[in-house]
């Protein structure tokens, strides 16, 4: 362990700046809590001969004042991301071997930027999960523990569950997460940090192994509001290589942490508060209303009434979408071939062989769903349901200016609970996939810890592209709250 | 006259629909950057977007969706301002991504129509369904190994429209009408170049029969990717006979999916098709809804070339030519082209006669193109002036076109060299005619005794003495004089 | 809604998944399960509401035509696990 480990992001950059600390020292500082921190199992593909190369470059760069807005920080890649000459391997058995040839818009953005990646961060194979469980690379372990049991072993959540821990167990500054369904809040609620899934469009999806394409968004995983707030500026972006990615100008998102939220209104639905809701997640809720007061902002109560439709609309939507992106692994161009005597045996043998058993049902629920007799009933029926949900939102948001709700059900659970029935586990998702499923910006930061001493995420939902205003009311309930704790032993 | 199957329990009538993939001609890919030009060493026009790498997303190209929208404005369709791409599913080697992007319920181009030119000189509407807008897949090769296919996805990703015609032709003379046209109306609009032979223009053909009176539509086979208009014939017209035998034998056709074996002349089951597909369409999230503005439309129409039906029209109006040989001028944009520079200022149907003739045939003996004519348009039509002129006699021009064909040279270099210049001098005319009547003095005789039909043999007679330069008229005239006395 | 062994079986062979024998019953559970989970949207109503299959609302950004990709055949065969002669193999199809 070292002091320049438990620098948050934004005090790293500065002391970078003042010439305090060189990216060689913050990068080998983090590379032996890398090291250290392995048996949380948080890293996928370790690249530290690259990472002090390109530490060396920064340094370099920083002399000749021509560094960037990341310059000489240590990240971590959540290992969805494409990364050129970096094996890339979504978790799966089935991209075995496969090695990029191109870089993701994302992960490139942050490099030019020089941001320094320590690596590829673990994740529920092709981010379809809750818990990291379904990695094909054995399950990333949450760094935190409950008082009455330090010995269980406690999930990090999922699917950027090597994200969230290699955060929390500062191996990294900070890292890149995606979300489907609530991928960067729910492990970032389960490992006490911040994560924030952008507006739908605000980040390229260019270069990310797709799981459901109008779902999937990047964003970042770091410590602090701040500290998400300077890396998503360097994440955003229009890419004209992303049909979806939407041209707009990314805003300075850290000048919008003014710390004034006076008259601002905040909703609170009353869906999230269905019967059988915890004390303690409710507690908590509470908790964050109550600082919001304080700090002048006005609570509202709302109602999003199509809020219990949204697991099942995405438990529809999310597969359909995903039995049509994974078609492209075949075992024909890249990834694991396991030989058949036709091609159709060739390709059933390699598929099955290749993905774990909650890809296996996703692809097959969504097979199912869009085939013929079957897909107005379900596909286009929560197609329309999405937009009653989208529709909720919107109403909301002409009389509030951000939701505030919890972000999971529950703290972290262990890695051997939960594990029978999925649709006990995607309950996990319950308050995150509505916003998912309107596009809308969620961000997810640390509020309190629960009796057992695991950290209890809130969540604060924003209008499209209002991410300014998530962030500025994020960083007043930051300061609220003072969740400065760090996970046991770390 | 209808074209029916007389069969043994009566007369059947066939039911065609075409399903054309035409290639659009554009530099780049539908969804990618990469190259579309034909014949490429395998595998390098392909982009990771094209191979369906991971993470790789599409970006429509403009212009391939303005050749779709202008191919649809020269069919006279309706071209829907918002259209929807979406995914159809399935697996297959030569389809990298497992999905074909493709149009389902929300084409880009809806319902128009097609002038069919037949034989006769007359028309027939056929309806277009609609048109829409997808990535071809790439290729299989299956002879280069014993035990292994071989993948190219060179293809893989070019923009393709497949054009849906109504179930409204009924024979396969019509199918090939049809496919001749809609290749002109591509052509003109140079949306698509129409070559079979490399693929660019490929056909599915739909076919059932019912007896004759019936208004039914019975299952219809789908005959897959036939590269030639004359195979489309033959596979048409083998499949509705196979359609009546099996009818007639008490059997019921099934749905199905049949390849053209153009080497036995039969259609078969295809029966890697055979287990039921289940394309699963679904709109393509990564592609949001295609909106165009309506001045983009107009904006295309606006430069739209003269195509081959008004063209007609205007060629029988101005140039007073006949349907079908408008028809035939106007079924090549270069043809018409052709006959029009030849046409200007001179008279139209002399030039029409020459093209249409002795060019035509020139131009198929030497096998070469209207681009690289054997007689340039120029030429053709100073010859034309010649003969205005009374330079050459009608006869004198075939042999100064022969000439024109065997050498290039223009046509007034060749009859000055060779001496073709037609004698028109009365006096050398009176004097060869003297000389042949004194020669004949009986049958002069026999003339003015009222055998009138042996004149002609006296004008031949003159033509030979003069070497076939005697204005033929003037000869006729002269020679009637004198024989009369 | 609960399906059969069969369904699973044809549901698989439409995704290209080999499945053991016996997989397929505890899938055929596993997948009803989750489709009673989600026939709950049966009783919202949506008379008359547009599918929403993107909330991106923006129209399709077009790309201009020119060749800026290709030419890297090495690239594109470079993780096949199986090539020759410059294209991929698979065992060959008979059509």
């Amino acid at each position: 362990m070292s002091e320049l480990t438990h620098l948050t992001l934004a005090e790293a950059r500065d002391r970078l700046v003042k010439g305090e600390t060189s990216a060689v020292e913050l990068t080998r500082a983090h590379i032996a809590q890398v090291e250290a921190k392995r048996h949380l199992n948080a890293f996928i593909t370790e690249t530290p001969e690259r990472a002090l190369a390109e530490a060396e470059a920064s340094d370099a760069r920083r002399r000749q004042g021509t560094a960037g807005a990341m310059d000489g920080l240590p990240i971590g890649v959540k290992d969805l991301f494409c990364t050129e000459g970096v094996r890339t391997t979504a978790a799966s058995k089935i991209l075995d071997g496969f090695v990029p040839p191109y870089e993701s818009t994302v992960s490139g953005n942050l490099k030019k930027a020089g941001a320094i990646s320590l690596g590829k961060l673990n994740l529920d194979e092709f981010a379809m999960g809750s818990s990291n469980k379904t990695s094909a690379f054995g399950p990333a372990i949450n760094p935190w523990t409950r008082r009455s049991d330090p010995a269980a072993k406690l999930v990090p959540g999922g699917s950027s569950g090597g994200s969230a821990a290699a955060v929390a167990a500062r191996m990294v500054l900070g890292a890149t997460g995606t979300d489907t369904g609530g991928s960067i809040r729910q492990p970032a609620a389960f490992c006490g940090i911040t994560g924030i899934k952008p507006t739908y469009g605000r980040c390229s999806r260019y270069g990310i192994v797709a799981f459901a394409s109008s779902l999937d968004q990047a964003g970042p995983m770091a410590r602090t509001v701040r500290d998400c707030a300077i890396m998503l500026g360097a994440m955003a972006g229009f890419d004209p290589k992303d049909s979806t990615s939407v041209n707009l100008k990314v805003p300075d998102f850290e000048a919008a942490l003014t710390g004034d939220i006076r008259g601002l209104k905040v909703g609170i639905p009353r869906e999230y508060r269905p019967d059988g809701l915890s004390a303690e997640i409710s507690d908590v809720w509470e908790k964050g209303i109550a600082w919001l007061k304080d700090a002048g902002a006005e609570p509202v109560e709302i109602n999003l009434p199509h809020t219990k439709y949204a697991l099942p609309t995405y438990y529809i939507v999310a597969p359909a979408e995903a039995s049509s992106n994974l078609a492209r692994y075949d075992g024909l161009r890249f990834g694991q071939r396991v030989p058949g005597k036709s091609l159709d045996e060739m390709y059933a043998k390699s598929r099955a062989a290749g993905f774990g058993p909650e890809v296996r049902r996703r692809i097959l629920i969504g097979t199912y769903v869009l085939s013929a007799g079957y897909y107005d009933a379900y596909y286009a029926k929560a197609q329309k349901v999405r937009r009653l949900i989208a529709e909720d939102f919107r109403k909301a948001f002409e009389t509030v200016d951000v939701i505030l709700t919890p972000t999971a059900p529950s703290p972290a659970f262990g890695l051997n609970e939960n594990t029978d029935d999925p649709v006990t586990m995607w309950l996990n998702d319950v308050f995150t996939i509505p916003t998912s499923l309107a596009g809308l910006p969620g961000l997810s930061l640390p509020a309190g810890l629960s009796s057992d001493g695991l950290p209890l995420g809130l969540q604060l939902i924003g209008r499209p592209f209002d991410e300014e205003t998530v962030f500025k009311v994020a960083g007043v309930m930051e300061s609220a709250a003072g969740f400065d704790l760090s996970p046991e032993g770390v | 006259m209808a074209y029916l199957i007389e069969g043994e329990t009566g007369a059947w009538e066939i039911v065609i629909g075409l399903e054309v993939h035409a290639q659009v001609i554009s530099n780049a890919k539908l969804f990618s950057g990469a190259a579309t030009t034909f014949g490429a060493e395998p595998n390098s026009q392909v982009s990771f977007v094209d191979a369906g790498f991971p993470g790789m997303l599409p970006v429509i190209n403009e212009v391939c969706v303005e050749q779709a929208v202008r191919t649809g404005l020269g069919l006279k369709a309706k071209i829907n301002l918002t259209s929807v791409f979406a995914r159809k599913n399935y697996f297959y080697a030569d389809l990298p991504q497992g999905y074909q992007i493709s149009q389902y319920d929300k084409p880009i181009v809806g319902e128009g129509e097609l002038i069919l030119d037949l034989a006769d000189g007359s028309t027939r509407t056929v309806g277009i369904e609609r048109l829409h807008l997808e990535q071809d897949a790439g290729k299989s090769i299956h002879d280069m190994h014993p035990t292994k296919s071989f993948i190219d996805l060179n293809r893989s990703g070019v923009a393709l429209m497949e054009i849906v015609s109504k179930p409204d032709l009924r024979s396969p003379e019509e199918a090939g009408l049809y496919l001749t046209k809609l290749r002109s109306i591509l052509r003109y609009l140079g949306t698509c170049d129409g070559n079979m032979q490399e693929g660019s223009m490929r056909c599915d053909a739909n076919v059932s029969v019912r007896p004759v009176g019936s208004t039914e539509l019975r299952t219809r086979c789908e005959i897959k990717n036939v590269n030639s208009i004359r195979f489309v014939q033959q596979a048409i017209e083998y499949e509705a006979r196979r359609h009546v035998e099996v009818y007639e034998s008490g059997g019921e056709i099934r749905q199905e999916t049949r390849l053209f074996d153009s080497g036995r002349g039969e259609t078969r089951s295809m029966r890697s098709k055979e287990h039921a597909h289940d394309y699963r369409y679904f709109p393509d999230p990564d592609l949001l809804p295609l909106v165009i503005e309506q001045a983009f439309v107009d904006g295309i129409k606006a430069g739209l070339p003269e195509l081959p039906d008004e063209k007609k029209a205007r060629f029988m109006a101005e140039y007073g030519l006949n349907a079908y040989d408008a028809g035939v001028l106007v079924a090549e944009k270069t043809s018409a082209e052709f006959f029009e520079t030849v046409a200007k200022g001179r008279d139209p149907k002399l030039a029409c006669n020459w093209v249409m003739g002795d060019f035509f045939a020139a131009l198929n003996a030497s096998g070469k193109t209207i681009e690289e004519p054997p007689v340039t348009a120029a030429n053709l039509g100073a010859m034309i002036d010649l003969i205005t002129d009374g330079t050459l006699s009608g006869r004198l021009a075939k042999d100064v076109f022969a000439l024109m064909v065997e050498t290039g040279k223009a046509p007034a270099v060749l009859v000055e060299e060779r001496g073709l210049k037609q004698v028109t001098d009365t006096g050398a005319i009176e004097a060869a005619i003297d000389a042949v009547l004194a020669a004949n003095p009986d049958k002069v005789q026999q003339v003015r005794d009222g055998k009138t039909t042996l004149l002609g043999w006296f004008v031949g007679q003159v033509m030979k003495a003069t070497q076939g330069k005697a204005n033929p008229a003037l000869v006729n005239e002269l020679l009637a004089k004198k024989v009369q006395g | 809604m609960s399906l059969d062994i069969s369904a699973v079986r044809a549901i698989a062979t439409l995704a290209r998944i080999e499945l053991g024998e016996e997989e397929l019953a505890p899938l055929a559970g596993e997948l009803s399960n989750i489709l009673n989970f989600v026939e709950q949207l049966s009783e919202v109503n949506t008379d008359g509401i547009e599918p929403m299959s993107s909330v991106a609302d923006l129209g399709l950004p077009m790309r201009a035509d020119l060749v800026t990709d290709g030419d890297i055949a090495e690239q594109i065969l470079a993780n096949a696990p199986e090539a020759a002669e410059g294209f991929f193999t698979v065992p060959k199809v008979v059509e």
